[in-house]
């Protein structure tokens, strides 16, 4: 006999508030421990800073639509540039996933109150809008033009505001290693009874290897920007090769923290696309253990490839052989995953729900922008594509259309949970169709523009590339279309959507335990540990489009 | 580590007040707490280590400046300010003991203590810096030594049994590195100072007890590492030639 066990009463509260309406007015919000809240906020934070860096990707495409420049004059292109690459950077892509989606779920899928420190968290909360408004500060004041790596001796000398931007990322630094701090210690310290390291969601073990990461390389980041901020004001010198010092020593520093960073956004989306794969295939991720321990690798080696940045810079033959080959090594873990999660849907019953169609999109666009990778990881052929829009379409691949496209899936995973509406599914996956191919009719000519010779950044370039520049730029506004629709349903669903039920995807970690929205606390109980990724009791209820939790026939 | 079913959040009287709500056990508060403030120090140890890597950049590709200027640094001074900081960080030590044993005298004049060693290296720092900066031995381009400082360079070198010199040498990329290290080692003496008066405060209001000294041994855990790097810091720029 099947029992349906209804958790709903459960995790209500008496008083039948949730943690959204259980206090209201802005100071309730500005000043709340509650990780759900926090993890609210930084979604409204990082989704403003994606539409801002989107508004500057619009402008320079705009600007590149004709060979010498359709809009402004080239200095202020170069701020643009500038200021699209370090929004984007600064304040979507790292705290994006890890801020919004981790804050939110990672308390939740360990059936914990909160995270380890509610304080430090809302300082990191607070930290980063600090920072993020040091980045508005610079573009009032005249902008930014060194690009969002701040390459001496450039921008030592620039006349534009790189104090208040290496002030700000330095501030953003601060938050980013708050948070890590904060998910490693809720990890190992708050796992509930029965939950050991590899019965942990993989959502998880990515968030984690990103926290360590987060932890461990964002102090040099910030004692690069520091000494860049000393030398622009008291002329130490330490980077400048006319007072002895080194401009190569800062691309190393700077390298040192910004390779890993690039697996501190990735990895939080690959933690994102193996919970998708797992709810929508209705199966375990094929090779969870091998999966877990992927991250972790990718994350340790992550941290001994930065010389592959600088082929060109002028390090030695043998160091670019070394960083050659431990950037090729990197591909396996990555390779791992993704063969992974292809194994997962083979024979699984895969639904194709708007997150689904996120975490195929991701699948594809992860696997070009990945092995694109490897033509500039090897040194021959970098010598060639350095610095060319080939480097920017592989980036733009990863970042874009793996991390952005993994986000969207999580948002539209966790939205239910998060407000308690369903938004329309319909607008959804049309969004996720324009994203999809806005983005690829925007990155893909600028593989063939880059390995043609289009150098990054120039603000003019040779007419023969006209063509190119134009189909990327109209597909520049498809893509900023599809995010429109995409943000424009979502909020559209808070007033006018149905009520979601409490498990709407079926689920299967703890997150879905708990009532629609959560209350305050989370779980009036701490959920009991089930294997990890079994679907098996979850039965779908066509009347209320929830995924009942049934306990199993006893086998007495 | 589990909560027990009976144990819900409406009724919090199985908890003390210091037992913040999302942790079910002190033992779970006081783990966490540590963790936290050990992965902070390695933060902290990687924030430095740029610095120390500006350091052996610096040292292997200009090691005359190096060999030369630490002659022009006060090694007594240097050598007070170890000792000052390795009986602050005994204070500190002996304060967590205090703490875990009540004794709310004893924590409360350890933590004086220290405080006042650590006001007492500022001020020594400040001595060592104004007179660096009176005779003009600065950082990067603003480096003009006086004559007084080649002087004074003279007479080190001739203690030392060296031969003197006519020129004060270019020694401009070590004061940076040493500006630089000791300016930042300052900061964490006075971010120090603010975290010690904080636990001072709350150690006047009886907050600790046996069960909850956290904040205690999380500030003398930040305390050694301020002290420890100092210890590198001392021979790194002193005492090594």
């Amino acid at each position: 006999m099947e029992t349906t066990i209804d958790h709903t009463a459960d995790n209500a509260q008496s008083d039948g508030k949730n943690y959204l309406n259980q206090t209201s007015g802005i100071l309730s919000w500005i000043f709340t421990l509650d990780h759900k809240r926090i993890g609210v906020m930084y979604l409204v934070g990082v989704t403003l800073s994606l539409l801002l860096g989107g508004l500057f990707a619009l402008l320079v495409r705009l600007q590149l639509w004709s060979p010498d420049g359709l809009l402004v004059d080239n200095s202020t292109y170069n701020q643009f540039f500038t200021l699209h690459g370090a929004v984007m950077v600064f304040l979507f892509v790292i705290p994006g996933i890890p801020g919004a989606l981790g804050n939110f779920v990672l308390p939740l899928m360990l059936g914990a109150k909160d995270v380890a420190f509610p304080k430090i968290n809302l300082f990191s909360f607070w930290l980063w809008s600090f920072g993020a408004i040091f980045f508005i500060v610079t573009l009032a004041t005249g902008g930014l033009d060194t690009g969002w790596t701040f390459y001496t001796p450039y921008s030592v000398q620039s006349s534009t505001a790189v104090l208040s931007a290496t002030m700000g990322a330095f501030i953003l630094g601060f938050s980013s290693i708050f948070t890590g701090l904060n998910f490693i210690v809720t990890t190992h310290r708050m796992r509930p009874k029965g939950m050991g390291w590899f019965q942990m969601p993989l959502f998880i073990w990515g968030i984690y290897a990103t926290a360590i990461i987060q932890v461990l390389a964002t102090p040099v980041l910030g004692i690069t920007l520091l000494m860049l901020f000393v030398e622009k004001q008291t002329g130490l010198g330490i980077f400048d090769a006319a007072q002895g010092g080194d401009p190569v020593l800062f691309q190393h520093f700077f390298w040192f923290y910004s390779h890993p960073a690039v697996y501190i956004m990735i990895l939080p989306a690959m933690a994102v696309i193996s919970e998708l794969m797992a709810t929508f295939s209705r199966k375990i991720i094929f090779g969870y253990t091998l999966v877990a321990y992927s991250s972790i690798a990718i994350a340790l080696f992550g941290f001994l490839v930065w010389g592959h940045h600088m082929f060109t810079s002028g390090q030695s033959a043998w160091a670019g052989l070394v960083f050659s080959t431990l950037t090729f090594s990197i591909s396996i873990p990555s390779a791992i995953k993704v063969f992974n999660w292809l194994s997962t849907m083979y024979k699984g019953s895969v639904r194709l729900d708007t997150p689904m169609w996120y975490a195929l999109a991701f699948l594809f666009m992860f696997t070009i922008g990945g092995l694109t990778g490897m033509f500039l990881g090897s040194m021959g052929a970098d010598v060639h594509l350095h610095d060319t829009y080939f480097v920017v379409s592989h980036f733009h691949y990863v970042m874009v259309g793996s991390i952005m496209f993994a986000f969207f899936g999580g948002v539209h995973y966790w939205w239910p949970k998060m407000f308690g509406v369903m938004y329309n599914k319909f607008s959804a996956k049309l969004a996720c169709a324009l994203i999809f191919i806005g983005f690829n009719t925007t990155f893909f000519p600028q593989f063939m523009l880059g390995s043609r010779g289009m150098p990054r950044r120039y603000a003019s370039y040779l007419p023969e590339f006209t063509e190119l520049h134009q189909v990327s730029t109209v597909g520049a506004f498809i893509l900023g279309l599809g995010v429109a629709v995409a943000v424009i349903g979502l909020i559209w669903s808070l007033f006018a959507g149905k009520k979601a039920p409490q498990n709407p995807w079926g689920g299967s970690t703890m997150e879905w335990e708990t009532a629609t929205p959560p209350i305050t606390f989370n779980f009036n109980e701490t959920p009991v540990t089930k294997p990890i990724y079994d679907h098996s009791g979850l039965v779908y209820n066509e009347a209320t489009g929830n995924w009942d939790r049934v306990e199993a026939p006893s086998e007495a | 580590m589990s909560a027990t079913a009976t144990n819900t959040h409406d009724e919090h009287h199985d908890h003390p007040e210091w037992l913040a709500h999302h942790f079910d056990t002190p033992e779970q508060q006081f783990e966490a707490g540590k963790f936290g403030i050990w992965l902070f120090l390695v933060t902290e140890v990687l924030f430095f280590s740029g610095l120390f890597c500006a350091y052996i950049y610096f040292r292997s590709h200009h090691p005359e400046m190096f060999k030369n200027a630490s002659f022009l640094l006060d090694t007594n001074m240097g050598a007070i300010n170890t000792a000052v900081l390795l009986l602050s960080s005994f204070t500190m030590a002996t304060a967590v003991r205090m703490a875990q044993t009540e004794n709310q005298k004893g924590l409360i004049l350890n933590l004086w203590i220290t405080l006042a060693c650590a006001f007492g290296f500022l001020v020594i720092k400040f001595f060592e810096y104004s007179h660096k900066l009176h005779v003009g031995l600065k950082w990067g381009d603003a480096w003009s030594p006086t004559p007084q400082a080649l002087s004074e360079f003279n007479e080190k070198l001739a203690a030392a049994g060296q031969p003197t010199v006519e020129v004060m040498p270019d020694l401009h990329n070590f004061f940076s590195v040493y500006y630089c290290m000791t300016g930042l080692h300052g900061i964490h003496v006075v971010l120090g100072i603010v975290a010690i008066g904080w636990v001072l405060a709350r150690a006047y209001r009886g907050h600790f007890n046996r069960y909850y000294f956290t904040a205690v041994d999380a500030t003398g855990l930040y305390w050694h590492l301020v002290d420890l790097i100092w210890i590198f810091l001392f021979p790194l720029m002193y005492l090594i030639r």
